[in-house]
C-alpha cells in the first residue's frame, strides 16, 4: 500500500513503524486520539500527556512540513510553550524586531519602533520558520517520551473514517501495511484548514470567503540588510496590493506578496519571476538566494459550533483567517490550551462534560476576535469599494505627516490572546479599583518575580490545577475544594513591584482565583473561603 | 442622542462655510474626495471620542 506525501518534508521525525493496534484482534481503544500532527496538535498532545493522560497522534506524514508558513509566533503561544518546557528554544532561535517601515506605493508613509512593555520573559512575538517551532516541540516531546511521557505518535497514519456513538469514535486508519480500526472515548482533530475529519462529519465552515492568493519567498542574503519589518501598500511594481517583509533566523527573509486570486500559479512561481519581484522590491543590486517559494489562498472563516459529540475541532480545522496579524498558529495554540485542561478534569471526573462546551464558547469568541481583526485588515488593505479607497489613501498621506492618522494604519493587528469577557466560568470581580488588563477572563499578564517570572511560578507544579495568588494580603497554605487542590501563591509587592500596576492597581491587596491555562477566573480584595470555593466551582463547569 | 453638540455652535458659520468651499476650489473631483477624506479623519482625531462619532455619523445619515 503506498501512501503519497500531499506536501514535502523538512524533518522525518517518526518514520511509520507497525503497531501491535494493526494486529490487534478487536479494535484498541484510545482515552485521547490526536489527529493531526502539526504545532497544533502536538502541542495538545504534550499538554495533556504532561497532566498525566495517555494521548495517540496520528498523522498522515512522517514529520514536519517544508515552508516557512506560519513565520510569527505572539508572546502568549510562547509562554504556553514555556509552560510545557519548549519555549526556549524558540524564543532563542526566532528573530525580536521593534522597527517597522511603512510604505505606500514608492513612499515611506512613515516607520516606528514598537517599544515593548518591560517586566515580561518572553517578546511581543518572535519571527521563525514553522518548521523550526514545529522541531523544537517535538524534540521536547521525544526527550520526555524516552522518560515515559504517556504520548505516542504514528506516522503515515491517516484517518479515512470515522464513525461516533454515545461514548466515543471508532476510526479507520489507513497505513502502508493498510488499514485498521481504532476506538477513542475523545478525538481532537488539528488536521488542518482541509480538514479531512470535518468533511467526513458533514460540519460546516462558513464566514467570509475572500478570495486572493500570497506569493511566498523566502530569499537569503548575507548582505547587511536590517532586522525591521518593511509592509507596503500598492507596491511600486504595481501587481498586488501589498507586500511584507519580513526578517528571519539563518539570514533569511520572508517576503509575502499579495498578488489577486485570478493568476498563472505555475508562472508566478518560476524563478525568474520570483527573482524579478524580489529584486523590484529590494533593489535590484542586492544579492540573495531563493530558499523557498509557494503560493498560498485564504479564507476567513469558522466552524459553528468547535466540537460535534465526542470530535472536538482545534486550529485551522476549526478556524481560518487571513495571515494579516498572524492570528493562525498563535489562535491555534490557545485553543489547545484552552482544551487541554477542560478535557483532562473530565477525563479525570472531576469536572462535567458540560464544562467541554466552553471550550466552544470561549474559543468561538475568540475567532470572531480574531476574524473580525483579520477582516479589518483585509479590508484596509484590499479596500472594496471606491469610497474605502479614498479614506484609505487619506489615512496613508495623513500618516506621513502626522502621527495621529498612524493608529488608522491596519496592515494586521498582532495576536493578542483573548480575555473571555462573556465566559460563563468568569467568577466575582471584586477587587476595586482592579486593573481591567487582569479581570476575570483575561489571560495572566507575566511579571518579574524574584529571578524568574510570574508565568513561570504559576505553570511551575505540574499537579496544580488551579492557582490562588495572595498580593500583599494574607492567604491560606493550601486549598483544596470540588475535589480540586489548588496550589497557593503569596506574592507581595515590596518585592515584585511590577506586579502592582498589572495586578493591584488602586487596590491594597488582592486574591487571585486563576485558571490552569493563566486565565484569571475571579479575584477579590481579602481572601474569602466562601467565595473562593464558590467562583471554583463555576470555573470548572459546576453551575453551568 | 447625547454627548454631540447638535445646537448652533459655530459663531462664524459664513466665514467657515466659505473656507470650506473654498478649500475645493480648482480641485478635480479625485482630489476633493481626497482632500474631503483627510478633513474628516482630521476631525474625528480631533473628536476622539467614539460615541461622539456614532452619534455624527446617524446625523449624516438623516
Amino acid at each position: 500500500m503506498t501512501m503519497q506525501d500531499r506536501y514535502p518534508l523538512a524533518y522525518r521525525l517518526y518514520p511509520y513503524a507497525k503497531s501491535p493496534d494493526q494486529d490487534a484482534a478487536s479494535p484498541v481503544r484510545h482515552p485521547v486520539v490526536v489527529v493531526g500532527g502539526g504545532p497544533i496538535g502536538m502541542a495538545f498532545a504534550l499538554d495533556l500527556a504532561l497532566k498525566g493522560t495517555r494521548v495517540l497522534v496520528l498523522d498522515d506524514h512522517e514529520g514536519i512540513g517544508m515552508g516557512s508558513r506560519a513565520i510569527c509566533f505572539a508572546k502568549r503561544p510562547l509562554e504556553i510553550l514555556d509552560r510545557l518546557g519548549c519555549g526556549d528554544p524558540v524564543a532563542e532561535k526566532g528573530v525580536v524586531w521593534n522597527l517597522g517601515k511603512v510604505f505606500h506605493g514608492e513612499k515611506q508613509v512613515y516607520e516606528f519602533n514598537l517599544l515593548p512593555e518591560k517586566g515580561h520573559k518572553y517578546p511581543a512575538f518572535v519571527n521563525l520558520q514553522q518548521p523550526y517551532f514545529e522541531k523544537f516541540i517535538l524534540e521536547h516531546v521525544q526527550a520526555l517520551q524516552a522518560q515515559g511521557l504517556p504520548l505516542e505518535i504514528r506516522g503515515k497514519n491517516r484517518v479515512d473514517a470515522i464513525e461516533q456513538d454515545a461514548d466515543g469514535a471508532t476510526l479507520t486508519v489507513m497505513t502502508p501495511d493498510g488499514p485498521y480500526t481504532l476506538k477513542a472515548d475523545w478525538v481532537v482533530a488539528c488536521d488542518g484548514a482541509s480538514s479531512p475529519l470535518r468533511d467526513m462529519l458533514g460540519l460546516g465552515f462558513e464566514g467570509e470567503v475572500f478570495k486572493d492568493s500570497f506569493l511566498i519567498a523566502d530569499v537569503r542574503m548575507t548582505a547587511n540588510f536590517p532586522t525591521e519589518r518593511w509592509f507596503w501598500f500598492d507596491p511600486p511594481s504595481g501587481a498586488g496590493a501589498s507586500q511584507l517583509l519580513h526578517k528571519q533566523p539563518d539570514d533569511v527573509w520572508r517576503i509575502d506578496f499579495q498578488i489577486g486570486w485570478d493568476v498563472d500559479r505555475k508562472e508566478e512561481l518560476k524563478d525568474e519571476n520570483v527573482r524579478r519581484r524580489v529584486s523590484q522590491m529590494i533593489g535590484e543590486e542586492v544579492e540573495f538566494d531563493l530558499v523557498w517559494t509557494s503560493i498560498y489562498t485564504f479564507q476567513c472563516r469558522r466552524m459553528t459550533q468547535f466540537h460535534k459529540g465526542r470530535v472536538i475541532f482545534a486550529g485551522d480545522a476549526a478556524h481560518q483567517v487571513s495571515p494579516f496579524g498572524a492570528r493562525g498558529a498563535n489562535s491555534g495554540l490557545q485553543d489547545s490550551e484552552n482544551l487541554a485542561w477542560k478535557l483532562q478534569m473530565v477525563l479525570e471526573g472531576t469536572a462535567p462534560e458540560a464544562l467541554l462546551e466552553t471550550y466552544d464558547d470561549e474559543r468561538i469568541y475568540g475567532a470572531k476576535e480574531n476574524i473580525l481583526n483579520s477582516t479589518r485588515a483585509t479590508d484596509f488593505i484590499t479596500p472594496k469599494s471606491e469610497i474605502s479607497q479614498i479614506f484609505r489613501n487619506a489615512v496613508l498621506d495623513l500618516a506621513e505627516t502626522h502621527a495621529f492618522a498612524r493608529p488608522f494604519v491596519n496592515s494586521g493587528r498582532l495576536s493578542v490572546p483573548c480575555t473571555y469577557d462573556e465566559s460563563r466560568l468568569n467568577g466575582a470581580d471584586d477587587l476595586v479599583g482592579g486593573p481591567a488588563r487582569t479581570r476575570p477572563g483575561s489571560p495572566c499578564p507575566d511579571a518579574p518575580l524574584g529571578d524568574g517570572y510570574l508565568l513561570n511560578a504559576l505553570g511551575a507544579v505540574k499537579d496544580a490545577r488551579f492557582q490562588i495568588v495572595g498580593i500583599d494580603t494574607d492567604v491560606p497554605d493550601g486549598f483544596t475544594a470540588h475535589g480540586v487542590s489548588c496550589n497557593v501563591l503569596p506574592l507581595n509587592t515590596a518585592d515584585n513591584p511590577m506586579l502592582r500596576d498589572r495586578y493591584l492597581g488602586a487596590a491594597k491587596g488582592a486574591v487571585y482565583l486563576i485558571r490552569p491555562d493563566q486565565h484569571v477566573a475571579a479575584r477579590w480584595a481579602t481572601w474569602d473561603e466562601t467565595a473562593v470555593t464558590k467562583a471554583l466551582g463555576r470555573a470548572i463547569g459546576k453551575e453551568l | 442622542m447625547g454627548k454631540l453638540i447638535i445646537a448652533q455652535n459655530v459663531a462664524a458659520a459664513d466665514d467657515v462655510y466659505a473656507q470650506l468651499i473654498d478649500a475645493h476650489e480648482g480641485k478635480t473631483k479625485a482630489d476633493s474626495d481626497a482632500f474631503n477624506a483627510r478633513l474628516i479623519l482630521t476631525l474625528i482625531n480631533h473628536i476622539g471620542d467614539a460615541e461622539v462619532i456614532t452619534e455624527a455619523l446617524a446625523v449624516a445619515e438623516g
